[in-house]
């Protein structure tokens, strides 16, 4: 039974959160309102968790709340929940889409959209800098990264391994 | 099912290393899928956000089906989607009882806050690389101008700025 409201609540936090990353957030408050998964603090903590390892953050939050509410099982059900409406979406999509993108309108549209994106990445480097880079040495250390990046063409997980290290060594 | 074990683990190292959310994988999909393995273009990167975006779930989620779907249809899709979601539901679990400890942790908090200042980096490096791809002309250079005056000063929700921009672009046709 706990499967299936993990599975049904997910599933619908799934459909509704447009975009990603820290707009599952007011979903997953509601939750803690109805449910006695996980309390407002645990969702506060769970973000800071999400921002410091790997995986997108609704997808951290699923796992975490169906762990709480019913183990390993509970966990997947939330997971699979989370994915599954998105899933079928895209590949609908996939589906029809080298028809979709050799048409003009279609093209037009992506005329559009591409500068759009590149706004919304730089958002996200913006709001991720102020979050971070709070004094001399972490944006010295944040330019001269982006100069061995842009100019030295290593793989980012090397670039993110050396940050790390670079965060315990120097206790930033 | 070479392919799908391709799919797969080139997911799995892409979620592996994504941190900070859906646009610090942008990073990691240019070195892995357009650089080494050559299976899409930076400009198919934009596309596939821009639908990730303007339709349900996780970007990062979405992305990935995309791309496996494009490669492998229906088994490709679940095969890249389980890809990028098998690393954070492992070390989640892995975490769940002591993350308490985890976030107060002095060595892992240093660690991160080293990894957030790459990802910063790294994600600017993206928009360097992807401004001549994404702004040909004083057009484009307007919609992002306006684009990005829009999220920072009001705040919009990012599926708001790419359907404005979507309309945009489809009345001005510049594309004939």
């Amino acid at each position: 039974m706990i499967y299936g409201i993990l599975f049904f609540e997910f599933c619908k936090i799934g459909l509704l959160a447009l975009g990603g990353g820290l707009v599952t957030v007011p979903f997953l408050f509601a939750l803690c309102e109805t449910y006695p998964w996980y309390t407002a603090e645990e969702l506060v903590n769970m973000i800071a968790v999400a921002e410091s390892s790997p995986g997108p953050i609704g997808v951290n939050m699923a796992t975490y709340a169906g762990f709480k509410a019913a183990g390993i099982g509970g966990a997947a059900m939330a997971t699979i929940g989370l994915v599954l409406p998105s899933v079928i979406i895209i590949v609908l999509i996939a589906a029809f889409w080298d028809k979709i993108k050799q048409t003009k309108v279609f093209q037009n549209l992506m005329y559009g959209a591409r500068p759009a994106v590149l706004a919304l990445i730089l958002n996200a480097g913006i709001k991720l800098g102020e979050l971070s880079l709070n004094d001399i040495k972490t944006t010295g250390l944040c330019i001269i990264f982006l100069g061995a990046i842009h100019f030295i063409k290593l793989h980012p997980v090397i670039y993110i391994l050396v940050g790390g290290i670079l965060g315990l060594v120097l206790k930033l | 099912m070479l392919l799908l074990w391709n799919l797969f683990s080139t997911f799995f190292k892409i979620g592996l290393f994504t941190f900070g959310g859906g646009y610090a994988m942008i990073p990691l999909l240019q070195a892995e899928l357009v650089e080494r393995k050559k299976w899409i273009t930076e400009e198919e990167i934009m596309d596939y956000c821009s639908i990730g975006q303007c339709t349900p779930g996780i970007i990062a989620v979405n992305v990935a089906t995309f791309i496996g779907y494009k490669k492998k249809k229906i088994s490709g899709a679940l095969a890249a989607t389980i890809g990028i979601v098998t690393p954070s539901f492992l070390i989640i679990l892995a975490l769940a009882n002591i993350i308490q400890l985890y976030i107060e942790n002095a060595y892992v908090s240093h660690t991160f806050a080293g990894i957030r200042i790459v990802v910063i980096a790294l994600i600017a490096d993206v928009v360097l690389k992807m401004i001549k791809k994404a702004v040909n002309d004083l057009f484009q250079g307007i919609i992002f101008i306006l684009a990005i005056v829009t999220l920072i000063i009001f705040n919009f929700s990012p599926a708001v700025i790419v359907a404005a921009a979507v309309f945009v672009g489809l009345v001005a046709g510049k594309i004939k």
